[in-house]
């Protein structure tokens, strides 16, 4: 699904023989280039890195604890919107604890799940694309009717197969399961990625000169298959924050002394109309997050893109 | 034709049989003792144990009981029970289908014309205020997690302004499914409109539009005839497949919303921690999603001769 993202067909380059203005640069030189330029890579790019910031020193932002309930605080509500960085910034939730403690402690869970399942999924499914585009024949044939079977089945169901076999779940295991289920999509665009750059003329010069199969795949291969990777993987991240939260949203997830914005909002659903702020702060904090991710996703691809150049 | 049919039906058993063996092996073979787990903290002496798991068919080797699973599948539709009705999954099924699958056409409707709408405006001003608006629009549409965007909905609609009860109290009636539909509809009408859109701003550069133009022809047979004919092939690709999706991934929207389809069960089974309903139901979900693309491709075979000669 996420995939569609990308599924822009590469266009006749338009103006092939532009002259060239300034000295030649590589790829990734112009996207960096163009990047730069680009306020949504901007604005995502701070929102990141200070996500990542939070990730890391959650104490920085808040002295409260998140676990911390006070019932005298029960739904002490509606945010103090004066209140910056306080505990009652955002209010108190069901059990008295600050809402904007828990949004801060949250942030964990979703960033270190979005980038594990990144990462393995990144390491696995390129690996599975790099060696079925690469070798071909049978290879590829198996390979690929594996994928096949793994596609038939709907991300997040098969995630909540997986997670309901747990009942002391972590994060890393909710990691674990997504990337079990998501991995099909990076391998597939590697896959084509790979086919595509196999053919080019310095692949077969390096074949010429009788450089070892590993060494072509890694060193002539794969980085110049690895742009359009890059591009789905930074996307996806963003899809697979949101798969945890719906986990911990149905409770196949994070489950509860874990500290998780699919919980909060799972935990504010149920008093919806006396108390909308439980379930808004944590649901405007996740879709920032989510946005942040894709957006910087969408900008490098703009970037790579060929065509706009 | 005939041919690509049989072909096309042929590779659907490895994929079937290869999804129902990666389901069974996610459900039964992860760490965490079902049988021990029914009695809970206090444990149970060997022996029961023993005897439960045979009755259950847990003692016998994997294979067989992946076997056993299959074959009560196919031959018996046989789905497992909803531990808590102790309905069969299959009776239960008759009464949610027709509901998800109202569901899915309403939410389906919404996508096809929202977003056809939204990506034709934006895509004959490539560039322009309302194209940056439209892709903004859709790129908080894809960031927005369903559940938020529902809980938002219905904060907004029901408890806010009062125009809609909060849960459906009854889910056959149009009328009632339109708000959940609506936020069904969400995701997917973003990528219809960014399709539409990318593919509407490719073809306005080709040459049988500059051709189509300077023939003299109206503006509206350009755009609406030779534009279109050629722009919304990718489109309805992705609309194709997307029905199954739409009909097997409802589960968030319809247990949020009290809509009494397939995966409002789900939810509810989830919910009630009963994991053999849980694996049933994510089975004929799966089953109706390998299908409806199955029908997919089969009607594009019919329309594209392209596809069958392949």
């Amino acid at each position: 699904m996420p995939d569609t993202l990308t599924k822009d067909a590469p266009a006749p380059a338009v103006e092939a023989a532009t002259p060239a203005p300034d000295k030649a640069r590589s790829l990734w030189g112009h996207a960096w280039r163009d990047l730069r330029r680009n306020p949504y890579f901007i604005v995502s790019a701070l929102l990141i890195v200070l996500l990542l910031v939070i990730t890391a020193w959650p104490g920085l932002f808040t002295g409260a604890s998140p676990r911390r309930a006070d019932l005298a605080n029960h739904y002490l509500g509606e945010p103090n919107w004066g209140h910056f960085f306080q505990t009652d910034w955002f209010g108190y939730d069901k059990q008295g604890r600050s809402i904007y403690a828990r949004l801060i402690y949250g942030t964990r869970a979703s960033v270190l799940v979005g980038i594990s399942v990144t990462a393995l999924v990144v390491f696995f499914g390129g690996l599975v694309g790099l060696v079925a585009g690469y070798f071909g024949g049978w290879v590829d044939a198996v390979l690929s009717r594996v994928i096949d079977i793994f596609l038939g089945i709907p991300f997040l169901l098969g995630a909540m197969v997986v997670m309901q076999a747990f009942t002391d779940r972590k994060w890393w295991m909710v990691s674990l399961a997504l990337a079990f289920l998501g991995w099909t999509q990076i391998a597939r665009v590697m896959r084509g990625s790979v086919i595509t750059v196999k053919q080019a003329d310095y692949v077969q010069a390096a074949k010429a000169l009788g450089a070892s199969t590993p060494r072509i795949m890694l060193r002539h291969i794969l980085p110049n298959a690895l742009a359009p990777v890059i591009v789905v993987a930074t996307i996806a991240l963003g899809t697979y924050i949101t798969a945890e939260a719906t986990l911990s949203y149905l409770g196949l997830g994070l489950s509860d002394p874990a500290v998780s914005w699919g919980l909060d909002i799972s935990q504010g659903a149920d008093n919806l109309r006396n108390a909308p702020h439980t379930l808004m702060a944590p649901a405007v904090m996740l879709s920032i997050c989510v946005l942040a991710f894709i957006m910087l996703g969408e900008a490098v691809r703009n970037a790579l893109d060929p065509k706009l150049r | 034709m005939g041919r690509y049919v049989v072909r096309r039906l042929l590779q659907m058993i490895p994929v079937f049989v290869g999804t129902t063996l990666l389901i069974f092996l996610m459900a039964y073979t992860l760490p965490g003792d079902p049988v021990r787990a029914m009695f809970g903290d206090r444990g149970a002496d060997p022996a029961t144990l023993a005897h439960i798991r045979h009755d259950l068919g847990l003692d016998q080797p994997l294979i067989k009981q992946y076997w056993d699973y299959l074959t009560g599948m196919v031959l018996h539709g046989d789905f497992g029970t909803q531990i808590q009705s102790g309905r069969p999954v299959t009776d239960v099924l008759s009464d949610a289908f027709p509901v998800s699958m109202r569901l899915a056409l309403i939410a389906f409707g919404i996508e096809l014309v929202l977003g056809l709408a939204l990506g034709i405006v934006s895509g004959l001003k490539a560039g322009k205020l309302r194209d940056n608006v439209v892709l903004l629009l859709t790129l908080l549409l894809i960031s927005v997690p369903v559940f938020v965007l529902g809980f938002l909905f219905k904060w907004l609609f029901a408890n806010q302004l009062g125009w809609v009860t909060p849960n459906v109290q009854d889910s056959m009636s149009v009328s009632e499914l339109f708000l959940p539909a609506t936020v069904l509809a969400a995701l997917s009408l973003a990528y219809v409109a960014r399709l539409t859109r990318t593919s509407i701003a490719e073809n306005l550069r080709a040459d049988y539009m500059r051709t189509a133009v300077a023939k003299g022809l109206p503006r509206r047979r350009v755009v609406g005839v030779h534009l279109m004919r050629n722009s919304l092939i990718p489109v309805v690709t992705f609309l194709g497949y997307d029905i199954g999706s739409l009909m097997a991934g409802a589960v968030v929207t319809e247990g949020m919303f009290n809509v009494k389809g397939v995966g409002y069960y789900l939810f509810d089974a989830i919910q009630r921690q009963e994991g053999t309903t849980v694996v049933g139901l994510v089975t004929v979900m799966v089953l109706i999603y390998l299908a409806a693309s199955l029908i997919v491709d089969l009607l594009y075979a019919v329309l594209d001769p392209r596809i069958r000669y392949a």
